[in-house]
């Protein structure tokens, strides 16, 4: 696909140059392009199409993730979209079986006319009923399924296998396309609507003078506290300000705006006001398979006090932010130090900058680390834009509900 | 003690022997090391103590029917019960000779009793011991002019009898109603709100002195700053004119929140007038105002100066007694200080200490030498209870840095400073981090001291603590008090950072001169603090794109808060570096019970 490497090229270098940050938004981009990759895709009339198109993406997906290894988002949408590849493949074939089969149990007088399907042996028969059925785990996303080659790849509910078999290979290939843009356009719309059925669990945790506690500014969270004031709620909020961002800042502004009562407070008094709290919700960058969160960085800290105080730790993410990695050493390699200048004033501390000690390192560090790893054990509440998962063994209920959330598709 | 007790005595020459001496004694120590723990009365022993150095005391039990007592009305006082002792005691109670003495102020009004051997008290080179609750839940109560009688005529008698070389200094009994400050005194509650003294002496004198005997001192309430009628009241008498911040929290609204940037210009202006107050205390409480001076060791130190020349250049008006007067004017003071800024923990013990030793002042002394004996207080007090204080815990602490050691403090605590350059010099390898936070930085003017002095450091702000912390063997912190259940008062967010550490199983190490120490509780951080500008939360640095908050006051559904302080539980300390030694938190209310009254500012 010729055409379509200026475009990824140009995704990756906004990637690499931090352009575009935040799941959300990565998540979204991600998605759109990979559907123009599979939209421009040609598709070949060789038995496999769907692994070839399935190549495709995955080689497109990795340069999207080696650009910037901390976007996790990135990565789980790539898979995402793997997955939908073959689904509809999948589904398409099960279509045909399903037809097929119906065609061969209804009709029977027909017999005579589906002699010439020889191909369906039972063996291939089953094993696509057999994946079909088989619930989506990792290893179903990521390999290969082959596709056997001749099978009526009609998705429509009628069942209408007269005639729909063997339709050839063009409109075969521009059916399975064409289902995996419509998903992928479906998968869009979900990144892009995540937050309302997060929202709509708001009333089940936020009832009347709750005091709310949260770090930073996340939209889910944001979403979700309007909810529950639009319900009639009563509560107040602590906005912890964020440091070096201050995105707290922007959050209590909005806050406000919709007349919920929200203090602003330094981060360093979270400890001093979480015994006057009942509940801290906040966002994610992302949850890893084991049920860590990837936050902003401070929500250690908010997440041990909230344990120290017997405060219900509750994490909202939509469900392109679960990722199904087990993180090693999380704190240092699914991290990013930003810039010191947020943290000292260049112009004011030049003359420390420039000492050093004898080995030539430096005597004066900055640190400013961008994210922070909360151990699920510290978290007791996970919600996404599927039904409430309570994260009682972490990572068993966090996988549980990656899988779900994907098998949705 | 027992202030109203009246001194059981002494008019016999040195018979009894008020003092024993119990496990470590200074080398200084005179003879009577053998009685030590010994129960009985060291009778007819010379009174030990008589010259600088006297060890742990504990007061010999004595049976008090031994003893004439001067002014019959403290007959009554003796109960007859528990504390046999009491009267050699009390003998010591009212030795209000407080003749300047520098070291020794011994003086023990407590009744122990008898068979009790005292466990074995540290080190020390003074003890006072004031106050049984046992024996003051016996007194009858006295009127108030039947008190003073009884302390006028003791102090008439003790005078007369005093022996020399005896130096002690009995607590004053409380004869001007603003020194009701003594924490076990029955008479009068302790006031142990740093926050306002004065103001709330003025307010609480008289229900303070009958009432409360017979209770134990227990910390008075202290202001709240809800309450309107005393609001209004101590706004009479305030010097500033403070306007009421907008937009409270609500949870704080006990405590004072004014608007920032309006008292000062207003007291500039008021600087020429020489009748309100002295140029060197206006000059401090401006200071205070306008952040120029912070840190607990700074402020008490910059107080005391100040009031050292106001002391100096004091002069008693005609007809009035000197150590009342000058009382009041202290009070003035310091109310006048609060305003600007309210009180932190050491700063009021140090008043109470000052004060005490105001109303201790002999009759007999002539203005300039009772002044100059203030001021030599002044200095001892600067110099022992900070200054050596600090070299101790430097002293202390250094024994725990070892090479390669990567130690991580909090903001910009002196005394740790101190540690680690002192450190350096002895030349231990080590790296430092430092992690400060909004609103103030104070991180940033530690920072580059250890830069200048060449000590490798990294820097970071608190909500990377937990991204640092793996790299860290010790944090070392500072505190602005720490109160009798073992919870460290120190500025906000060393709670988070201890917690961190904790969580790492990393050593934490809290630094603090003994003088700051309180016998408070305090439970979590709403229930006293400060409350600081909140328009500095509003103002982000290098952000004309990021402050969102600007007009935040115009909408009455966004508050900001900026609290100061908070409290750290003490299952997070580790250890708590005193100049007393290296204690485990929970001998905080020894120290407080055991080592407060030798300084006679209770």
């Amino acid at each position: 696909m010729p055409d379509m490497q200026p475009l990824v090229s140009d995704f990756v270098l906004k990637l690499k140059r931090r352009k575009v940050e935040g799941s959300h938004a990565v998540a979204r981009q991600t998605a759109e392009l990979l559907r123009s990759v599979v939209s421009q895709h040609r598709m070949g009339s060789s038995a496999n199409q769907a692994a070839a198109l399935a190549d495709a993406v995955r080689a497109v997906g990795e340069q999207l993730i080696a650009a910037n290894p901390i976007e996790l988002a990135v990565g789980n949408i790539v898979r995402r979209v793997l997955h939908i590849i073959k689904e509809e493949d999948i589904s398409a074939t099960a279509v045909g079986i399903e037809g097929l089969s119906v065609a061969v149990d209804s009709d029977d007088e027909y017999d005579s006319e589906h002699d010439d399907r020889p191909a369906l042996s039972a063996a291939v028969l089953a094993a696509h009923a057999r994946n079909a059925l088989r619930a989506p785990s990792l290893q179903t996303l990521l390999e290969d399924i082959p596709v056997s080659p001749a099978i009526s790849l009609t998705a429509s509910s009628t069942g209408d296998s007269d005639g729909k078999s063997k339709s050839g290979d063009k409109s075969s290939t521009r059916k399975l396309k064409h289902d995996v843009i419509a998903a992928i356009g479906d998968l869009i719309d979900e990144i892009d609507s995540c937050y309302e059925p997060i929202s709509e669990q708001a009333v089940e945790l936020i009832h009347q003078n709750e005091v709310i506690l949260t770090l930073g500014r996340s939209r889910t969270v944001k979403e979700f506290l309007y909810a529950a004031k639009e319900k009639k709620r009563s509560f107040r909020v602590f906005v912890a300000e964020g440091a070096p961002r201050y995105q707290g800042h922007v959050l209590a502004k909005e806050l406000v705006e919709k007349g919920v009562q929200t203090t602003v407070i330094t981060d360093s008094a979270v400890f001093a006001m979480i015994s006057r709290v009942n509940m801290v919700i906040v966002g994610a960058h992302a949850i890893m398979a084991n049920g860590g969160v990837i936050a902003p960085v401070g929500m250690n800290m908010v997440a041990l006090a909230a344990q120290r105080h017997a405060v219900p730790f509750v994490v909202v993410a939509g469900s392109h932010k679960l990722c199904p990695l087990y993180p090693h050493n999380p704190e240092v390699l699914l991290n990013e130090l930003k810039s010191p200048s947020d943290l000292l004033d260049f112009g004011e501390f030049s003359d420390c900058m420039n000492f050093s000690t004898q080995d030539g390192s430096p005597l004066l560090n900055v640190v400013n680390p961008t994210f922070d790893y909360v151990p699920p054990k510290l978290v007791s509440l996970f919600i996404t834009d599927t039904p409430i998962d309570v994260a009682l063994f972490g990572e068993i209920a966090c996988w549980f509900n990656y899988c779900r959330a994907v098998g949705n598709q | 003690m027992d202030i109203r007790r009246p001194p059981p005595r002494s008019s016999s020459g040195g018979v009894e022997p008020r003092f024993r001496q119990v496990g470590f004694v200074t080398s200084a120590e005179p003879g009577p090391a053998a009685a030590a723990s010994v129960p009985a009365p060291p009778a007819a022993a010379s009174p030990p103590a008589s010259d600088g150095l006297s060890p742990v005391m504990i007061p010999p039990p004595l049976i008090p029917d031994h003893l004439p007592v001067p002014g019959h009305a403290s007959e009554s006082l003796m109960p007859s019960s528990p504390p046999p002792a009491s009267s050699s005691r009390i003998d010591a109670v009212s030795d209000l000779d407080d003749d300047d003495n520098d070291d020794v102020d011994v003086s023990w009004a407590r009744p122990p009793p008898p068979a009790l051997p005292e466990p074995n008290k540290r080190d020390l080179t003074e003890t006072k011991n004031e106050g049984n609750p046992a024996s003051v839940a016996q007194k009858p109560k006295l009127s108030k002019a039947e008190r003073r009688a009884i302390q006028e005529a003791q102090r008439a008698a003790k005078a007369a009898a005093k022996e020399s070389g005896l130096k002690s200094t009995a607590k004053a009994s409380d004869v001007s109603t603003k020194m009701s400050k003594q924490p076990k005194a029955g008479k009068a509650k302790k006031d142990v709100t740093q926050v306002n003294p004065p103001v709330a002496s003025d307010k609480k004198a008289d229900e303070r002195l009958p009432d409360k005997d017979r209770k134990k001192d227990v910390p008075q309430p202290r202001m709240q700053y809800d309450d309107v009628q005393r609001v209004v009241k101590a706004k009479k008498h305030s010097v500033v004119n403070q306007s009421e911040a907008q937009n409270r929290v609500a949870l704080f609204r006990h405590l004072p929140q004014y608007a920032h940037g309006t008292q000062l210009p207003d007291l500039e202006s008021k600087f020429f007038q020489p009748d309100l107050m002295h140029p060197s205390v206006y000059k401090v409480g401006l200071q205070y105002l306008s952040g120029d001076i912070s840190g607990g060791n700074a402020r008490c130190i910059a107080m005391f100066l100040a009031f050292r020349e106001a002391i100096n250049d004091y002069s008693t008006p005609a007809e009035k007694i000197l150590s009342r007067d000058l009382a009041a004017k202290i009070s003035s003071y310091v109310s006048f200080l609060i305003e600007c800024r309210p009180l932190s923990i050491s700063m009021g013990n140090a008043i109470r200490f000052l004060k005490n030793r105001i109303t201790n002042l002999p009759l007999a002394l002539s203005e300039s030498e009772a002044k100059s004996s203030l001021q030599s207080d002044i200095d001892r007090f600067i110099n022992e209870k900070i200054i050596v204080a600090d070299k101790v815990i430097v002293s202390h602490a250094v024994t725990k840095i070892r090479d390669d050691d990567v130690l991580l403090t909090y903001g910009s605590p002196s005394v740790i400073e101190m540690i680690f350059d002192h450190a350096h010099e002895l030349g231990k390898k080590f790296r430092v981090v430092v992690v400060d936070s909004r609103p103030n930085h104070e991180g940033q003017g530690l920072l580059r001291q250890l830069v200048a002095k060449g000590i490798s450091c990294t820097y970071t702000h608190i909500n990377a603590v937990s991204y640092i912390m793996h790299e860290v063997t010790r944090v070392f912190l500072g505190a602005s008090s720490v109160l009798s259940n073992g919870t460290v008062y120190s500025r906000v967010g060393t709670a988070s950072v201890a917690m961190v550490a904790h969580a790492f199983g990393v050593p934490v190490l809290v630094c603090c001169e003994a003088y700051k120490f309180h016998e408070r509780v305090q439970l979590d951080s709403i229930c006293f603090n400060e409350l600081g500008d909140p328009d500095v939360i509003s103002r982000v640095p290098r952000g004309e794109s990021l402050s969102h908050l600007k007009n935040w006051a115009e909408n009455e559904n966004l508050h900001i808060l900026n609290l100061k302080y908070d409290i750290t539980p003490s299952d997070y300390v580790s250890m708590l570096i005193t100049d007393y030694g290296m204690l485990p938190p929970t001998s905080v209310p020894v120290i407080v019970r055991e080592y407060r009254r030798e300084h006679v500012w209770i």
